[in-house]
Parts: C-alpha cells; sequence; structure tokens
C-alpha cells in the first residue's frame, strides 16, 4: 500500500526532515525508516519534507526511507471504542501489553478497533431508501444496553441497494450496499476519520442545558452547559485531576471521552482500574461501559501527545453524530501545547510568547471551537461539552496557555493553592471563577426542581463576596469589631463554605449531590441565613447563634444525608425554627 | 525494502567545531540518532558522547565528560552504533560507580551479560499496578498526613542549608512495609536501595554512605556518583543509570527498590547548559521547552507492574533555587510526582526537625493507601482536620500580629496553642525516633483535644467521642 516518498536527511528527537516533498501532501500520514513508526508531515518546502514522528527515534539514521500512504492522520470509529485505551494516535494499549509486555515497544501496529469481534446489528434502512451523509443505517449493541448508531461517512450519499438482515457482523462484514450514480459500494460499521478535521453537522443550538456534575460547585454555582467548554486551570497539586475524574464519574453525559495527555501513568491506570466496578447511578451499569480512555503520558512520545487531543476530540464527534451528550476530559491542554512548543522549537520556528509558538492561539481556538450543542446531519441531537484542565507554570494565571484559554471558554474554573493547602476541597475560588451559561440554563433548574435556582445562587454569591469584604477588616481589627449584622453574614458564609461548598471526591454519600440536594442544601442554608438576620436584628447574641447544635448538622448534613433522603432536610429546618426562635424569645427586647 | 542498517564502527578522525560540551562531526556516513560514541584526544584518553542531532553531513555529538583538552585535528571519534546501556545485576548491590555506571569501588566489572538501555522504555498504563501498600517511614509528618506508598515518587523540596540528606537517609533506614495500626510490627521486608548523586559535593555522598553502613543497608545500596567536581554532562547520564538498574531489580528480580536522586536542580541545570550551547529557544528561566517531558522520563519510571512483585519508589531530592517553589524545576517536578514534602527554613530556624511545611506538602496517593484495613478507619479525616485546623493557626497567628493575642477570641487562642503544639510535638521528633502509625495518630488526637469539639468538623461525631481526650463538655 504505502510507497517510497523521501530518503531521511536530519533527525532531532520526534522531528525527522527528508527530501522527496513531491509526493506527499501536507499532513499526510507517513511510515519513517526501516522499522515503519508512525509520522505526519508538518512541513513542505522546497524538496525538503518535515515529519513528526509518533514513537522514539533513537537508533535512527539519516537515508533511510519515508514511506507515503496518501492518507491523513486519521482514526478508527466503530463499534468496540467504548471501554477502549488508546495511546495518543489510537493504538490500543492492551493489545500492545499482550504483545510486546510491559513496556511500550517502538514498531507495534495493531488495529485500533478488533476486526474479529461480532455485534449484534439490526438494520434501521431498507433498500430503495436514500441516503445521505450522517444517516443512521442500523444499530449495533455495543455493550448490554449502549446502542452505536452505524451511520454513513459524511462525505457519501447515494441509494441503498442491499440491507443485510439482523445478525451478528464484525466491523469488516458488509452491512448495506450503496448505488451512488454509476458506482455501488459496500458499507461496513466500520470508517476513518481525519483527526484535525471537525465532523460536520447542521448548525449549533443554544446551549441551555446543564451537564450535571454532581460537583456542588460547578452545578450551583458555576454551571456548564452541554456543549459548552470549561477550563480548569491550576498549580500542581491543586485539584484539576480529582476534579475531572470525578466529573467523568458522575456527569449526566452518556459518553466520556478521557483524555490523560502528557500526565501520569499511575492516573490512567487508577481510571482503568476502579471505572469497572463503580456503577453509573443513572443507567444502572458500570462507568466504564460508557468511557473511552486516551492515555499518552508524560513519559510516552510527544508528538502522539500532540494528536492525542484531536483523536479525543474526533471519537466525542462521532457519538454526538448519533445523538448522544458527549463530554470530554482533557488533562492536561497545556501539556499539549507543550509539545506543539516542543516541535516547533525543533524546527527553530519563531517563538512568540514564552517559547510557544504564534499559532498557539489558533490551535486552541480550534479545538474548543470542537464543542457544542447541535443538529445533526441525521436529524437528531447532541452535543461535545469539553472540560479541558490548564497547567500554568508557578500557578501563575498570565502565562498564555490560560489566557488564551480564556478567550474560548465560557466558564472558568480557578483552582487556588491556598485552598487547596487548607484542604478546602474542590479548591475552586469561587471568587476569581466565573460562568457565562447562569441565564442560558437557569429555566432547566427551573422546570426540573420547580425552584428559582439561579436567584437563590447570587444571593449566596452576594453573601460570598461581602465575607471576602468583611474579612480584609478582620484581618486588621478582629471579628469582635464587627457588628452582629455583620458576622451573622460570616456564620452563614462559613456553612456555604464548608457545608455546600467543600466536597470530599473520597467519600461515598459526599462524591456525588443530586441537583435535588444541592438545591435543598442551598435553600436550607439561606434559610438559616434569613431567620438568623431577623432574631440578631431583635437583640440574639451571635455567639449563641454559632453555637446552636444546628449549625454543626447543616455542616456535615452533605455526608450525613444521602441523595435518597431529602426529607431530611425539612427535619433540619424544623431544627432552625426551634433552635432559633428560643434563642428570639429570650433575647428578643 | 531498502539495504539493511550498517550499524556503528567506524571512525572518523578530526571534528569540526567544538563548543562547551558539544562538538559536531562530519563525514561519517550511517550514524544512528542517540548512539554511543567513544572519543579519543591527541594522547588517547577515551571518553564517550552521544548524538543528539544527526543529518546527512554531520552529527552533533554532546561529550559526557566535556571537551576539555580535544583539539579538532587530534580527535577521533568512533561511532558505536547503539544508544547508551549498563550492564545490569544483582551483585551491583553494595558496589559503587561512577555517573556513567562505572565501578569506581576498586572492584570488578558486574559479572553479566545483561545490559539495558539507560533510557528505558515508557511503561505502559495497562501494565502497571495503582500504588495501595503504605510505606511506614516512622516521621509523622509523612506517614500521618502525606503517606508515602510503595511505587510512588515523592520528592523532597529543600533550600541549600537544610537537613533534606538527614530526613532522606532517615526514611531509607525507617523504611518497612506499613501495617495497620495496632498490628504487631513484623520484620519488614527490606529495601534494595539505588542512590544517584548529581553534582553534589563529596561529603553529602559520605554523609549517605555513612549513613547506609552505621544502619548496615551498605550491602543492598548500589550508589551512582557523579559529584560536584565531575563532569556536569555526565549528570544526565547518572540518573538513568541508576533508574535502570532500579528496574532490572524490581521488575526482573520483585525487589522492593527505594531510589533516592539527590540533587534534581544540579541535573536541570547540566540539562540548561546544553540546551544554551544548541541556541535552543528556551522557555521559562532559560530551560529548554522540553524540561517537563525529560523530567518525566526520569519520574514515571516508578510504579508497580503486574508481571513482578517488585517496586520502585522514588525519593528526589531537590534544592529549590532562593527557596522559591515557582522555579521551573521544584515547579514541573511537582507537577509530575505524586506530591512534594516541603522543607521550610522558618521551622528550620526555630530547631525542629524535620521542618516539614505540612500546608504545601502532599501525597496524591495517601488516599489510597490509608484508612479502613490499610492504617486506621478514621485516619483520612484525622489528616484532613488536622489539615484545616493547622490552616486556621495561620490566619489567627496573622490576626494576632495585628491585634496582639490578648485580644483574641478563646477559641482562636486555642487555634494559637494547637499550633504550637503540632509544630512541637506532632512535626518535630528526633533523628532517631521511629514512631509507629499508631503513635502517630494519638498525637495527633491529643492535639485536636486542645481545639473545642466543634471546631473539628471534618472528623466524625463517633470518631470524637472515641479519640477525643480534650476537656471541653459542649456538643
Ligand atoms: N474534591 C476533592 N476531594 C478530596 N480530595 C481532593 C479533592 N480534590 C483534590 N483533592 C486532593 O488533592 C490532591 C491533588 O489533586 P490533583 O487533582 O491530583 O491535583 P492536580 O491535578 O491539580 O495536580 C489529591 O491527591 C487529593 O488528595
Ligand atoms: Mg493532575
Amino acid at each position: 500500500m504505502s510507497n517510497e516518498v523521501g530518503k531521511i536527511t536530519w533527525i532531532s528527537g520526534p522531528v525527522v526532515r527528508a527530501r522527496g516533498s513531491k509526493n506527499v501532501g501536507m499532513l499526510e500520514l507517513v511510515e519513517v525508516g526501516e522499522d515503519r513508526l508512525v509520522g505526519e508531515v508538518i512541513g513542505l518546502k522546497g524538496d525538503q519534507m518535515t515529519v513528526q514522528v509518533y514513537e522514539e527515534t533513537a537508533g535512527m539514521q539519516t537515508g533511510e526511507t519515508i514511506y507515503g500512504t496518501g492518507l491523513p492522520l486519521s482514526v478508527e470509529l466503530g463499534p468496540g471504542l467504548i471501554q477502549s485505551i488508546y495511546d495518543g494516535v489510537q493504538r490500543p494499549l492492551p493489545l500492545i501489553e499482550q504483545a510486546v509486555g510491559s513496556f511500550i515497544n517502538r514498531g507495534a501496529r495493531f488495529d485500533s478497533i478488533n476486526r474479529e469481534k461480532k455485534w449484534k446489528y439490526t438494520p434501521k434502512v431498507k433498500v430503495g431508501d436514500e441516503v445521505k451523509g450522517g444517516d443512521i443505517l442500523g444499530v449495533a449493541m455495543e455493550t448490554d444496553t449502549f446502542e452505536h448508531r452505524v451511520m454513513l461517512n459524511p462525505d457519501d450519499s447515494g441509494t441503498i441497494t442491499w440491507v443485510a438482515p439482523a445478525g451478528e457482523y464484525t466491523v469488516n462484514d458488509t452491512i448495506a450496499k450503496l448505488k451512488s450514480g454509476k458506482e455501488e459500494k459496500n458499507v461496513t460499521m466500520l470508517q476513518r476519520w481525519p483527526v484535525r478535521r471537525a465532523r460536520p453537522f447542521v448548525n449549533r443550538r443554544g446551549a441551555n442545558i446543564p451537564l450535571i456534575t454532581g460537583q456542588r460547585i460547578l452545578d450551583t454555582f458555576f454551571p456548564v452547559a452541554k456543549g459548552g467548554a470549561a477550563g480548569i486551570p491550576g498549580p500542581f497539586g491543586s485539584g484539576k485531576t480529582v476534579t475531572q475524574h470525578s466529573i467523568a464519574k458522575w456527569a449526566d453525559a452518556e459518553v466520556i471521552v478521557y483524555i490523560g495527555c502528557g500526565e501520569r501513568g499511575n492516573e490512567m491506570t487508577e481510571v482503568l482500574q476502579e471505572f469497572p466496578h463503580l456503577i453509573d447511578p443513572r443507567s444502572g451499569r458500570p462507568l466504564m461501559e460508557r468511557t473511552v480512555l486516551i492515555a499518552n503520558t508524560s513519559n510516552m512520545p510527544v508528538a502522539a501527545r500532540e494528536a492525542s487531543i484531536y483523536t479525543g476530540i474526533t471519537i466525542a464527534e462521532y457519538y454526538r453524530d448519533m445523538g448522544y451528550h458527549v463530554a470530554l476530559m482533557a488533562d492536561s491542554t497545556s501539556r499539549w501545547a507543550e509539545a506543539l512548543r516542543e516541535v516547533s522549537g525543533r524546527l527553530e520556528e519563531m517563538p512568540a510568547e514564552e517559547g510557544y509558538p504564534a499559532y498557539l492561539a489558533g490551535r486552541l481556538a480550534e479545538f474548543y471551537e470542537r464543542a457544542g450543542y447541535v443538529n445533526n446531519l441525521n436529524g437528531s441531537q447532541g452535543s461535545v461539552s469539553i472540560v479541558g484542565a490548564v497547567s500554568p507554570p508557578g500557578g501563575d494565571f498570565s502565562e498564555p496557555v490560560t489566557q488564551h484559554t480564556k478567550r474560548f471558554i465560557r466558564c472558568f474554573w480557578a483552582l487556588d493553592k491556598s485552598l487547596a493547602s487548607a484542604r478546602h476541597f474542590p479548591a475552586i475560588n469561587w471568587l476569581d471563577s466565573y460562568s457565562e451559561y447562569l441565564e442560558d440554563v437557569g429555566n432547566w433548574w427551573r422546570e426540573k426542581t420547580g425552584k428559582d435556582w439561579l436567584t437563590m445562587r447570587n444571593r449566596a454569591m452576594e453573601l460570598l463576596s461581602e465575607e471576602s469584604r468583611l474579612s480584609q477588616i478582620v484581618k486588621l481589627v478582629g471579628p469582635d469589631a464587627l457588628p452582629f449584622t455583620e458576622r451573622m453574614v460570616l456564620e452563614t458564609t462559613r456553612l456555604i463554605r464548608e457545608g455546600l461548598l467543600q466536597q470530599n471526591a473520597t467519600e461515598t454519600v459526599d462524591a456525588y449531590s443530586s441537583v435535588e440536594k444541592q438545591i435543598r442544601m442551598l435553600e436550607l442554608v439561606l434559610y438559616f441565613h434569613e431567620r438568623g438576620m431577623a432574631i440578631v436584628k431583635r437583640g440574639a447574641p451571635i455567639n449563641l447563634i454559632h453555637d446552636l447544635p444546628v449549625v454543626d448538622k447543616i455542616i456535615r448534613a452533605k455526608s450525613t444525608i444521602t441523595n435518597e433522603e431529602l426529607g431530611k432536610f425539612e427535619d433540619l429546618q424544623k431544627e432552625i425554627d426551634e433552635q432559633m426562635s428560643q434563642l428570639d424569645a429570650e433575647y428578643r427586647q | 525494502m531498502s539495504e539493511a542498517k550498517v550499524l556503528g564502527g567506524q571512525e572518523v578522525v578530526g571534528v569540526g567545531r567544538i563548543e562547551g560540551p558539544i562538538m559536531v562531526v562530519e563525514g561519517a556516513a550511517n550514524v544512528s540518532y542517540d548512539e554511543v560514541v567513544e572519543i579519543k584526544d591527541s594522547r588517547g584518553q577515551l571518553r564517550r558522547g552521544r548524538v543528539l542531532e544527526v543529518s546527512e553531513n554531520f552529527a552533533v555529538v554532546q561529550v559526557f565528560a566535556g571537551s576539555t583538552g580535544l583539539s579538532i585535528d587530534g580527535t577521533s571519534v568512533r561511532f558505536l552504533g547503539n544508544t547508551l546501556h549498563i550492564p545490569v545485576a544483582e551483585e551491583m548491590l553494595g558496589r559503587i560507580f561512577d555517573g556513567l555506571g562505572n565501578p569506581i569501588d576498586g572492584g570488578p566489572e558486574p559479572l553479566t551479560d545483561k545490559y539495558a538501555d539507560v533510557n528505558g522504555q515508557p511503561i505502559n498504563p495497562t501494565a502497571r499496578i495503582y500504588p495501595r501498600d503504605y510505606i511506614q517511614t516512622g516521621i509523622s509528618t509523612i506517614d500521618g498526613v502525606n503517606t508515602l506508598l510503595r511505587g510512588q515518587k515523592l520528592p523532597l523540596f529543600s533550600g541549600a542549608g537544610m537537613p533534606h540528606d538527614q530526613l532522606a537517609a532517615q526514611i531509607v533506614r525507617q523504611a518497612t512495609l506499613g501495617k495497620e495500626a495496632g498490628a504487631p510490627q513484623t520484620e519488614g521486608e527490606e529495601f534494595a536501595i539505588v542512590f544517584a548523586a548529581m553534582g553534589v559535593k563529596n561529603d553529602v555522598a559520605d554523609y549517605f554512605r555513612r549513613s547506609f553502613t552505621e544502619s548496615g543497608a551498605l550491602t543492598r545500596v548500589a550508589m551512582f556518583l557523579n559529584l560536584a567536581d565531575d563532569p556536569p554532562v555526565e549528570r544526565i547520564v547518572t540518573p538513568r543509570a541508576a533508574l535502570t538498574l532500579a528496574e532490572y531489580l524490581a521488575y526482573e528480580k520483585g525487589m522492593h527498590v527505594l531510589v533516592v536522586l539527590t540533587d534534581m536542580t544540579n541535573y536541570g541545570e547540566a540539562l540548561r547548559q546544553i540546551s544554551n550551547v544548541r541556541g535552543e529557544v528556551p522557555s521559562r528561566k532559560g530551560y529548554p521547552g522540553y524540561l517537563y517531558s525529560d523530567l518525566a522520563s526520569l519520574y514515571e519510571r516508578t510504579g508497580r507492574i503486574r508481571t513482578s512483585e517488585g517496586s520502585i519508589t522514588q525519593i528526589p531530592i531537590l534544592t529549590m533555587p532562593n527557596d522559591d517553589i515557582t522555579h521551573p524545576m521544584p515547579d514541573l517536578t511537582g507537577y509530575i510526582t505524586e506530591g512534594q514534602i516541603v522543607l521550610g527554613r522558618e521551622l528550620n530556624f526555630a530547631g525542629i526537625y524535620p521542618p516539614v511545611t505540612v500546608l504545601p506538602s502532599l501525597s496524591r496517593l495517601m488516599k489510597d493507601g490509608i484508612g479502613k484495613g490499610r492504617t486506621r478507619d478514621d485516619h483520612p479525616r484525622w489528616g484532613a482536620q488536622l489539615y484545616a485546623a493547622y490552616a486556621r493557626t495561620q490566619d489567627v497567628r496573622a490576626l494576632a500580629s495585628v491585634i496582639g493575642e490578648e485580644e483574641l477570641s478563646e477559641v482562636d487562642q486555642k487555634y494559637l496553642k494547637f499550633g504550637r503544639a503540632f509544630e512541637r510535638e506532632f512535626v518535630n521528633q528526633a533523628f532517631t525516633e521511629n514512631r509507629t502509625i499508631e503513635r502517630t495518630l494519638e498525637i495527633g488526637w491529643k492535639l485536636l483535644s486542645i481545639l473545642p469539639k466543634k471546631e473539628l468538623t471534618r472528623v466524625n461525631l463517633d470518631e470524637i467521642e472515641k479519640y477525643y481526650t480534650g476537656t471541653d463538655a459542649t456538643n
């Protein structure tokens, strides 16, 4: 299939130059050297081509051959993606392990999608149907419950001339025949798609349904919409990965694509070992049965790290096209940007800020643009939501990757080192974070819970910013100098911080809060505030409010009241009433 | 297919250019990227180097021992055709090697026919076992609140003049497989130790050698030494050679290996030097853009794999230039490793040993190695509570410095008391003191009992019931 297109003239790490530019196209997939390592043409100039190589180049010599494939770097799409774990260029890691052992060898080649496995398939079209790109031809059961909707490649169209009967098929078996013009071709469940090209859709819809993550500070305070994009920047150890893992576990998406991009091997192993045993609260199935993992860890080849983001987003779009809600986590986009920088440096391109190439912002924009809630070609609706971790050097958010990312996302979850040091988790700083989806998702909350979430949420935020103002004063003169009404604000915000915002990802009850639980907690805390304020104004001493037994109970409610026992919040409210009325009666002036 | 590769063997006399530790060799054919070369100077002395870049007309070679004494015409270069390999064998324990893995203790070359590439290969994430077994170090600030697990990489972030060497030596001496609190301490499985020195002074290496000798560990230690007066470029190979042996011992011989690397800051400087000589585009503070990937290629050589009983645990030591934790070396290290133990000047001045500054310290894997059935049920919440209380102490101290201690509320005064006791009784311990996990938990509860019960919102009520020893009568 592949033919000789050039001879290597220069090698430096993952970048190789060769003579023979005439025979290849820009971004063409090539095989490099006698070991036939996977590479991609990233530059053409005169008779020289520049190739980035997705595998370790040690041992390669000048004069070795480059083979062309005529194809761009692509992923294989079809049933079998779910529950897989791939490297950045979609090589299946379990097969590599089986073949070469615990350490990743160069030159190992495997099909990304199993060719032998049979899938239970039911056709949804009949002979004579006119079909166009994206149309659903049939469904294959990818897990016991997950319906993989087999679609016509977006670039194809025509008339169905033959349909395979319901039955079990491999991805190589013909499931339909399609006639377009004079040509008739066999259609299988397998397709390829170039990773750097966004899959087409009809148009974007408004993003007004929140992606519910079960994380209170996200859903209640800084929600991201389905089809939206969020960034989570933070210094090392502040909680980017734990937050991403929590979202991957609990988000109400139908498919999760998790990209470990230049991060730790152990973290991917953790997901691999944990997800098969965790049950998705919605489907009742193991979480692994909705998850696709891409692992290109920090010690794996850097060019494949660059590709991993595209591999992941293309798989996400593919499931979106079937009409699913997909959430994609990329941990960390900074490592991807650094991969760009590393390759750019080897090319001796003119650097812009901090050594990054000038096209950094453009690449980030292209990536986040691939998020969206869309009308698909086949008439269905689906979404890709992106949550990108950012790892700013020294935790300084003014660096280029954080700054450019901010331009292309609408939801910013700012992690804070001092919160993390005090073990306030998630260490998301409520004053530095924002969501531009608040108004968009307000209606959804009203319909879902019957409550005016946005007003309550804004009230809580108001109290928190009041707290920040007051704590400046406290730092100078101590809390005793404040009037009781202001100290009441501090009592309430302590409840908000410790009872609501803090959420322990490792505790069974606390790890996931349903929307109903979240709104009940918010309501309860604000109720505490209104009642407290009223009695304080009538003379109740603030230290006695601080000492009310119910205070401790409210703080502990997150881990003592499960999502199934929300009635207990009413009991707590009654306790507030009783205890405050008693205080009021005693001290009323 | 084209003709088979010709590997190595050829010799080129005379080099094109020499600049610092970098040499450009012209007129060699079939040079492989990253292959090792042998360089002979005009007096016939040999040194080694490796290929950093190849083109049709020239190869860029990095000379490990530096280029002092090399001349353009009088130097010949032989290409050896393979990447850098070192011998690996169990009998290398108890021996001392230079920064490239050659014996310097007067003993013979290790007797083995097994050679391994110093670069290693990335562990497939599917082949890993997630670490779960904790290592009892006997040090409260580690076992209690920053627990170290077998297969973890946990660096010490320190500064010049602080006792990081003592702490590392104490960890190495006391490390044993952790038991549940209250379980009898059996003789723990012993760790094999691989020690790599990069650019540290001779007395540091000596200190460790003495410490290993005193604890009777010397026969279980392999030392790779590139000292301050050894060629800086060699430093780039030293940790790789050490880790290559560690991988052999852990993954082929099933041993539990503790790797101590010191000082990573010197390693980073060597990397920066080469990058600058080559005129590469720098990122922060002159360090190359690939510093993160390069460090990851060392730190990720830690862990456990499914086909072996063994494990590699790494304790890199890193002195932070100007005590600045945002400097690229600690910063990128912290992004890769599974936490960090941070030593602080203030505690050190106050005479507290080990001067572990608890708040910025972290063990990311702690959560998976502690709690019920591993240490004790209350351990995770107890740890979070100590952190929360100590963080609050810092705020109270700041307030006290403004309004004076007497003006503090009663509760805040208790926090001050807690903070002082925490530093003196929990953080502080003798260099020879080996605390059980039970003892550490007990001290922690004793300190928490200084505070009113109501302040302890991170631990469960029944835990307060069981372990709280304070006089606070309220609830
Ligand atoms: N929501 C959370 N609940 C409990 N612990 C958390 C939470 N978020 C972070 N942590 C703690 O912080 C540590 C560092 O978090 P991690 O996500 O690994 O940081 P980052 O990816 O930003 O470097 C974790 O190992 C864990 O101990
Ligand atoms: Mg992380």
